[in-house]
């Protein structure tokens, strides 16, 4: 303990001290909340919305069922063009018993919700119209509570992935540095077995990735993002020491392999990068295609993302840790036996 | 920090060799160095001090031959040994972002040395104005000398220093010489390799002079420098005394006249002088006895280049 103090309040005040790397890894992650949050879009009402001109029973019949969010438009030519410019999926032109529906096919998906919101709703009335009673029915209603925001998703996502660059850039950058300017050589000289600075280095490492998540989490709840947390949250704990240990020990892979800091960083971009994105640690992965579905069970982030979903979000138990945990700790040994065996002291 | 009573050396390096892609970097180097001894290992860059000193501290492994070091092998790695010596490294090797005091403290911390000996080894380089300012934000002069603390800071019988004052301007050099002589004076025996001549002759006790791997020769600065019975020169005014006149004085080996100045060359320096005194011949006086760099020149047939 007498050693143990100095030195990880040396790391500590190193790392304090270093204003830009702190900044940017507090404000990355927010700032990708932020952004990823907008450009997934405002599903926040998870209604379409349709432009609407004239007057006619199939609007009131829409308005009544609450499914589209209508938009009162001047006439069936501002109707036409603002579809064509992008800025509504679909326009509806009423006259009485008829309705046009102009859409554009660059909309996607919300051209075909009001597409087929817009013809229910005529077939509906057409069924109340010929006086029968139908015989077929539907029913629907989401599992998640009816709040599948964004948000929800990207916390889990946005924090499993800020633990991946901390732990990789953090070792990588450390080792080279201190094999660069001969901190090593001093440690090598001095009575401490490495495996003690090691753990040393490894336990600043969590604390630093316990005091991020909870920051980053008590931003996500406040009314301005909106996460809501569900169950046991602090089953995330496990997995952001595990996460951490993980993706510490490739960091000092990659640490061991390269000679300066340029090429630490961009080896460690390299693989934190498309890691990110193929873990849907920022994009859902159920709408990628299969094989890269798969492709994704190979990274350690994917395990942590799903992990810390269901802790975190979707409300489940510590049977939720198991896969995650044994992937993270089996990554863990091999990763570090590796890089164990190719550490270097000297440059 | 007690001198050892035992004529155990302190260092005892016997036939070390190191090879390096074909070229010998370190060819069968044997000296010993005794307890409270401040030694030097004296040649221009690339002459193999460097690891020399590496192998002898045990960060390398030598392709043959032994180090002792106050009785132990440095290699492999000797934990019963480390406590007991301090390595200065290159100036640039400390923990980021931390202030002397803070460098110092951590760096004891790892030899079990407390904050007190921090204090006390700060003050004794002289940078206690400057506990409280970041590594990164000290001059060159006051690095090497924090370097040269962080080294002492456990109190080390044995101190290894490489190529403590290079790149120092002269003033910094002669500052840290001071700080030498104050480790010296703690009863440390210290080993410090330098390009500079003046340095080894000031500082060491003994020195070893290398080049191309090789030693050349070791002892006393004194003993080397007399060992050449260069003459010594001396230098007046030339219309101090006429060439002829100066020719039949005592001692007088050689005379030469060049630039305004006539240039005696004499083994009797004493006899010379008092004969120059009688004339009043004394005019514009230098006198120059042989140095290091008179023996580096004898000894490889070519000018010392650091």
């Amino acid at each position: 303990m007498t050693m143990f103090t100095p030195l990880a309040s040396a790391m500590v005040k190193g790392f304090l001290r270093d204003r830009t790397a702190l900044v940017v890894q507090f404000l990355l992650p927010l700032m990708f909340l932020v952004i990823f949050g907008v450009l997934m879009g405002d599903t926040g009402s998870g209604k379409v919305k349709i432009g609407v001109a004239g007057d006619g029973a199939v609007v009131t019949a829409l308005e009544r069922s609450g499914t589209v969010e209508l938009l009162r438009l001047a006439d069936a030519g501002e109707g036409e063009a603002r579809v064509r410019d992008g800025d509504l999926p679909a326009a509806l032109v009423a006259d009485g018993d008829t309705a046009r529906l102009v859409y554009s096919a660059s909309a996607g998906p919300k051209a075909n919700t009001a597409l087929a919101l817009v013809s229910g709703t005529i077939d509906k009335l057409n069924v109340a119209a010929s006086g029968t009673t139908p015989r077929f029915g539907l029913t629907t209603s989401t599992v998640e509570d009816g709040s599948l925001k964004p948000i929800q998703y990207l916390t889990p996502g946005v924090l499993s992935w800020s633990v991946s660059i901390t732990g990789v850039f953090g070792a990588a950058l450390t080792l080279v540095a201190w094999r660069k300017k001969q901190v090593l050589r001093r440690l090598r000289l001095a009575p401490v077995r490495p495996s003690f600075v090691l753990g040393s280095r490894i336990v600043v490492a969590i604390g630093t990735a316990l005091v991020q998540a909870v920051a980053f989490v008590a931003l996500a709840t406040t009314p301005m993002f909106g996460l809501r947390l569900t169950g046991q949250w602090w089953l995330a704990i496990p997995l952001l020491v595990l996460g951490t240990i993980a993706f510490f020990s490739i960091g000092m892979l990659v640490g061991a392999l390269c000679r300066s800091e340029e090429a630490a960083s961009a080896v460690s971009n390299l693989l934190v990068l498309p890691m990110s994105f193929l873990s849907g640690s920022f994009f859902p992965m159920d709408q990628a295609p299969a094989w890269m579905r798969q492709l994704s069970e190979v990274f350690p982030l994917r395990h942590m993302n799903d992990g810390m979903l269901d802790v975190l979000v979707r409300g489940k138990g510590a049977e939720a840790l198991l896969v995650p945990s044994a992937v993270l700790a089996a990554f863990t040994v091999v990763v570090g036996l590796a890089a164990v065996r190719l550490f270097r002291w000297e440059e | 920090m007690t001198r050892n009573s035992t004529d155990r050396p302190a260092v005892l390096v016997d036939g070390i060799r190191k090879k390096y892609g074909g070229r010998t970097v370190v060819d069968d180097i044997s000296f010993t160095v005794a307890e409270g001894e401040f030694f030097g290992i004296l040649g221009p860059n690339g002459a193999g001090k460097t690891t020399t000193l590496e192998i002898v501290e045990g960060l390398r492994e030598p392709d043959a031959g032994t180090v002792e070091l106050l009785g132990e092998r440095p290699w492999p790695r000797n934990p019963r040994l480390l406590p007991r010596m301090g390595v200065q490294l290159q100036a640039s090797s400390f923990f980021e972002r931390l202030t002397t005091i803070e460098q110092l403290r951590t760096f004891g911390a790892l030899y079990g040395a407390g904050p007190d000996k921090a204090a006390e080894t700060l003050d004794l380089v002289g940078l206690t104005p400057h506990a409280n300012v970041r590594e990164s934000a000290l001059s060159g002069g006051q690095r090497q000398r924090l370097s040269i603390a962080c080294a002492l800071v456990h109190d080390p019988d044995l101190l290894f220093l490489d190529e403590p004052t290079a790149a120092l301007d002269p003033q910094s050099r002669r500052n840290l010489w001071d700080v030498l002589r104050a480790v010296q004076d703690r009863g440390k025996t210290v080993v410090l390799t330098t390009h500079h001549l003046d340095e080894a002759e000031i500082l060491c006790d003994r020195v070893a002079i290398m080049d191309n791997g090789r030693l050349l020769a070791l002892d006393t600065p004194a003993n080397l420098i007399n060992g050449l019975n260069a003459p010594t020169r001396v230098t007046v005014r030339s219309h101090a005394l006429p060439v002829h006149e100066a020719l039949r004085l005592p001692g007088a080996n050689s005379v030469s006249s060049d630039d305004g100045t006539l240039i005696l060359t004499t083994d009797d320096p004493a006899t010379m002088l008092s004969a120059l005194a009688a004339r009043n011949a004394l005019e514009g006086l230098q006198v120059h006895t042989a140095t290091l760099e008179d023996v580096f020149l004898t000894l490889t047939g070519r000018e010392y280049r650091s």
